[in-house]
C-alpha cells in the first residue's frame, strides 16, 4: 500500500477547520458588537481599566512570533531544517512570553477582586460587568488557543526532528503556520477591542 | 461472488495477514468499517429515543398522572430531544450512509482524512456515553429541553453541565466529518466523475458538509457560554449582570435551524437516489435537485429568527425572517416536483426501497406546507408553542429524514451485507410504521389548533381524545418499527444472498462487489457516463 498524500487536500481541510474557530470566535464577536451598542459609556469606562503597556507588549509579542512562524516555513521549504527548527522555537518561546505576559495581567485584575462572579464585579454597573465578563471569556478562549497552537508547533518541530516532516513534506508544519496565524490574528481584532477603540 | 470472495475479502472479514477482533474496528480508518461503526450506534440510540418517545406519549394518554411525576416527564422529553437530534438525527445518514457509499460513489479508496474519520466517531461515542451519564449523575437528568434555553437552563440545579458538555464534543465530531466530505468531493473524485456527474446523494452531502463547517461552530461557542455560565457565572444572557437571554435564542438558532438541513438534506439525496432507481428512467432535472440543495443550505441559513416571532422582535426584523422562510419552500418544492416528475410515465419496479421513499414525499409534503404556517407570522402568534410544532417537526424530521433513513437502510442492504431481508415483511412494516405515524402525528395538528401547549405535563379534558388517538398511533408506529428492525436484523443473518446489483442501479457502488471488499475498486474506475443512465444496467437479482 502507497502512502496516500494530498498535499491539496490537506490545506483544503485545515482552511475549513479555520472557517470553523472563526465562527466558533464570531458567536463571541457578536455579543461584543450587540453589547457595544447597548453600553457604549460603560464599554469606555471598564476598558480604561485595562493596561495598555501590557496589550500593547503582546501584541508586539505575538506578531513577532508569527513573523518567525512564517519563516520557519520558509526555511524549511529551502531544506534548512536547523534553522526552521530553532525559528519553531523561537515562536513557541513568544507564546510562553505572551502567556506569562497574560497571567500578570490576569492576575493584577483578580486581585482588585474583578473577575466573573466576584462581589466587586456584581456591584458595577451592568455595562461594565459584561464588558469584563466578554474580556474574560474572549481572552480565555484565546489563551486557550496559544496553549493548543504552541502544542500543535512542539509537536511539528518533534517531526521535523525525527525526519516525518521535511523540506519535500512540510503540510504539517504548514498547517500548524496557518493555525498559529488564526490565533494572532484573533487577537490583532481583541487588542483594539479591548483595550483602544472602547 | 465466490472468486471476489476469495481475492479480495469483504471488509466484514479481517484484512489478509491479521487477525481482526473488536480492535481492527473501533481503530479502522476504513470509511466502510466507520460507518458500520456509526450505523449501529445510531440504531441503537435511535432505540433508546423511541423508548422515551413511547414512554412521553404514554404518559399523555389521559390527562392527570399516568405513569410517572413531572419532574422525570421533563427530564424524559429533554433526553429524548437530545438523543434524537443530537445523536441520531444529525448524525444518521451522513456519518453513517455518507461514510460508507460517498467514497465508493466517487470512485475512491478512501476519505481524504481516514484517521480524523475514526477520531470524529471516537468523539460521538465519547459524546454519546456523556449524554447517557448525564442522565444518572448528577442532580437528576437535564429537564430544560434540548434547546436549553436560558435563564433556566443557567440557574437549574438537573444536571445541564454535562449534557452540554455532551453536545459540544458531538458538534465537533459533526464538523470533522463535513470538513472530511467536503474536502473528499474536491480531491478524491476517480476520473471522469464531474462534479455533473455527481450522485445526487454525493450532492446532498457536499451541502450538508458546508452547513456542518459553517453553522455548528455557533452551537459549540453558544452551549459553551451556558456552561460558563453555569460554572463561572459568566453572566452574558443574565439580565441582572447586563446580559440579554434573547441573544442565546438568536445564537442558539443561528445554528439550530440549519441543522435542520444538516438532517434533511440527506434524506432528500437518499431519496433522489431510490426515485430513479425503481422509475428505470433518469432523474428529472438532475442539475436543479442538485442546486436547490445548495440553495435550502444557503437560504435555511438566514431564517433561524423565525422560531422567535414571540420572543420579541422589530416587526420589521419578524416581516423579513418570514419572507425569507417563505424563500426555502422553493428549492424544497423543486425537490419534490421533481421527485415527482421522475416517477410519472416511468417503469416503476415496485420495491421497499420506493415504498420508503413515497412515505417519505408525502409525509415531508406535509411537513413542509405546515411549515409554511408556522413561517407566516400572523398564523405563527396562534399556533406559537403549540402541538402544531411538535406535529409539524415529527412530520417533517421524523416523516422526512426518518424515512429516508429506512429506505436508506432497504436500499443498501443488500450493498452491505450481500444479503436481502424479506421484501413482504419490508413492505407490511413500512405500511404499518406510515399508518401509525400518521394516526400518531396528524391529531396533534389538530391539538395544536385548538390551543394545546408543547412540553406540558398535564392537560384540559377537552384535549384528552386527541392525545388519547395519537398515544394508540405511537403503538402501531413502535409495533412497525420493531417488525422493520426484525426484518433487517433476519435478513442480515439469513437473507438470500444476492450479486452486485440487485436493483440495477447505475452509480458506482453496484459495480463492486457485495459486500465492498477493503479498498472498494480493484483499479480506479473511470467514469464514462451519468449516475442516472440505464441504459445496459440490468438487475441481476
Amino acid at each position: 500500500m502507497h502512502e496516500h498524500r494530498d498535499y491539496e487536500g490537506a490545506k483544503i481541510g485545515m482552511w475549513l477547520f479555520l472557517f470553523t474557530e472563526v465562527l466558533l470566535f464570531g458567536g463571541l464577536f457578536l455579543l461584543y458588537a450587540v453589547y457595544l451598542h447597548r453600553y457604549p459609556a460603560e464599554f469606555h469606562a471598564a476598558g480604561k481599566d485595562l493596561s495598555r503597556i501590557f496589550g500593547t507588549a503582546n501584541t508586539i509579542v505575538l506578531i513577532t512570533s508569527s513573523l518567525c512562524m512564517a519563516l520557519a516555513i520558509s526555511a524549511l521549504q529551502r531544506g534548512k531544517v536547523v534553522l526552521s527548527q530553532r525559528l519553531v522555537l523561537l515562536t513557541v518561546t513568544m507564546a510562553g512570553v505572551f502567556l506569562v505576559n497574560k497571567f500578570f495581567e490576569w492576575s493584577a485584575k483578580i486581585g482588585h477582586g474583578i473577575y466573573p462572579d466576584s462581589p466587586a464585579l456584581l456591584k458595577l454597573p451592568p455595562g461594565e460587568m459584561v464588558f469584563f465578563n466578554l474580556y474574560y471569556l474572549m481572552t480565555g478562549l484565546h489563551g486557550i488557543h496559544v496553549i493548543i497552537g504552541a502544542a500543535v508547533l512542539m509537536y511539528g518541530w518533534h517531526l521535523m526532528r525525527v525526519g516525518r516532516v521535511t523540506p519535500e513534506h512540510f503540510v504539517f508544519l504548514e498547517n500548524g503556520g496557518l493555525y498559529w496565524h488564526l490565533v494572532d490574528l484573533v487577537w490583532i481584532y481583541l487588542f483594539p477591542l479591548f483595550y483602544l477603540v472602547v | 461472488m465466490s472468486a471476489d470472495a476469495h481475492d479480495h475479502p469483504n471488509f466484514f472479514q479481517p484484512l489478509p495477514g491479521t487477525k481482526g477482533g473488536i480492535a481492527s474496528w473501533i481503530f479502522s480508518t476504513d470509511h466502510k468499517r466507520i460507518g458500520m461503526l456509526y450505523l449501529y450506534c445510531i440504531v441503537a440510540m435511535f432505540l433508546v429515543g423511541l423508548t422515551l418517545g413511547f414512554l412521553i406519549r404514554l404518559e399523555l394518554i389521559a390527562p392527570g398522572r399516568t405513569i410517572m411525576g413531572q419532574q422525570t416527564y421533563n427530564a424524559l422529553f429533554t433526553l429524548h430531544g437530545v438523543v434524537m437530534i443530537f445523536l441520531v438525527v444529525i448524525p444518521s445518514i451522513p456519518a453513517a450512509f455518507g461514510n460508507i457509499f460517498l467514497p465508493i460513489q466517487i470512485g475512491a479508496e478512501d476519505v481524504s482524512f481516514p484517521r480524523l474519520n475514526i477520531f470524529s466517531w471516537w468523539l460521538y461515542v465519547t459524546g454519546a456515553v456523556l449524554a447517557v451519564v448525564s442522565l444518572v449523575t448528577g442532580k437528576g437528568a437535564p429537564d430544560t429541553g434540548w434547546t436549553f434555553y436560558v435563564p433556566f437552563s443557567a440557574v437549574t440545579t438537573t444536571n445541564v453541565d454535562v449534557a452540554v458538555v455532551a453536545v459540544f464534543i458531538l458538534g465537533f465530531s459533526s464538523i470533522l466529518t463535513g470538513l472530511n466530505f467536503i474536502t473528499t468531493l474536491h480531491r478524491l473524485r476517480a476520473p471522469g466523475m464531474t462534479w455533473t456527474r455527481l450522485p445526487l446523494f454525493c450532492w446532498s452531502l457536499y451541502a450538508t458538509g458546508w452547513i456542518q463547517v459553517l453553522a455548528t461552530p455557533v452551537l459549540g461557542i453558544t452551549v459553551l457560554l451556558i456552561f460558563v455560565e453555569r460554572v463561572l457565572g459568566v453572566g452574558l444572557f443574565d439580565p441582572s449582570r447586563g446580559g440579554d437571554p434573547i441573544l442565546y435564542q438568536h445564537l442558539f438558532w443561528i445554528y439550530s435551524h440549519p441543522a435542520v438541513y444538516i438532517m434533511i438534506l440527506p434524506a432528500m439525496g437518499v431519496i433522489s437516489e431510490i426515485l430513479p432507481v425503481f422509475a428505470r428512467k433518469p432523474i428529472f432535472g438532475y442539475k436543479m435537485i442538485a442546486f436547490s440543495s445548495l440553495a435550502i443550505a444557503f437560504a435555511g441559513s438566514l431564517v433561524w429568527a423565525h422560531h422567535m416571532f414571540v420572543s420579541g422582535m422589530s416587526d420589521t426584523a419578524v416581516m423579513v425572517f418570514s419572507f425569507l422562510t417563505f424563500v426555502v419552500a422553493i428549492p424544497s418544492a423543486i425537490k419534490v416536483f421533481n421527485w415527482v416528475s421522475t416517477l410519472y410515465k416511468g417503469s416503476i419496479r415496485v420495491e421497499p426501497p420506493l415504498w420508503y421513499a413515497l412515505a417519505f414525499i408525502f409525509l415531508f409534503s406535509i411537513g413542509g406546507l405546515t411549515g409554511l404556517v408556522l413561517g407566516a407570522a400572523g398564523t405563527d402568534v396562534h399556533v406559537h408553542d403549540t402541538y402544531f410544532v411538535v406535529a409539524h417537526f415529527h412530520y417533517v424530521i421524523f416523516g422526512g429524514l426518518g424515512f429516508g433513513l429506512f429506505g436508506a437502510m432497504h436500499y443498501w442492504f443488500p450493498k452491505v451485507y450481500g444479503r436481502m431481508y424479506n421484501k413482504r415483511i419490508a413492505n407490511w412494516s413500512c405500511l404499518i410504521a406510515f399508518v401509525g405515524f400518521n394516526i400518531l402525528y396528524f391529531p396533534m395538528f389538530i391539538l395544536g389548533l385548538q390551543g394545546m401547549p408543547r412540553r406540558y405535563y398535564d392537560y384540559l379534558p377537552k384535549y384528552a381524545e386527541g392525545h388519547f388517538i395519537s398515544t394508540m398511533g405511537s403503538w402501531v408506529l413502535a409495533a412497525g418499527l420493531l417488525l422493520m428492525f426484525w426484518n433487517l436484523w433476519r435478513g442480515i443473518r439469513h437473507g438470500k444472498p444476492v450479486g452486485r446489483n440487485p436493483w440495477g442501479g447505475a452509480t458506482l457502488e453496484w459495480t463492486v462487489p457485495s459486500p465492498p471488499p477493503h479498498h472498494n475498486f480493484e483499479a480506479e474506475p473511470v467514469v464514462t457516463h451519468g449516475p442516472y443512465d440505464y441504459t445496459g444496467v440490468k438487475p441481476d437479482a
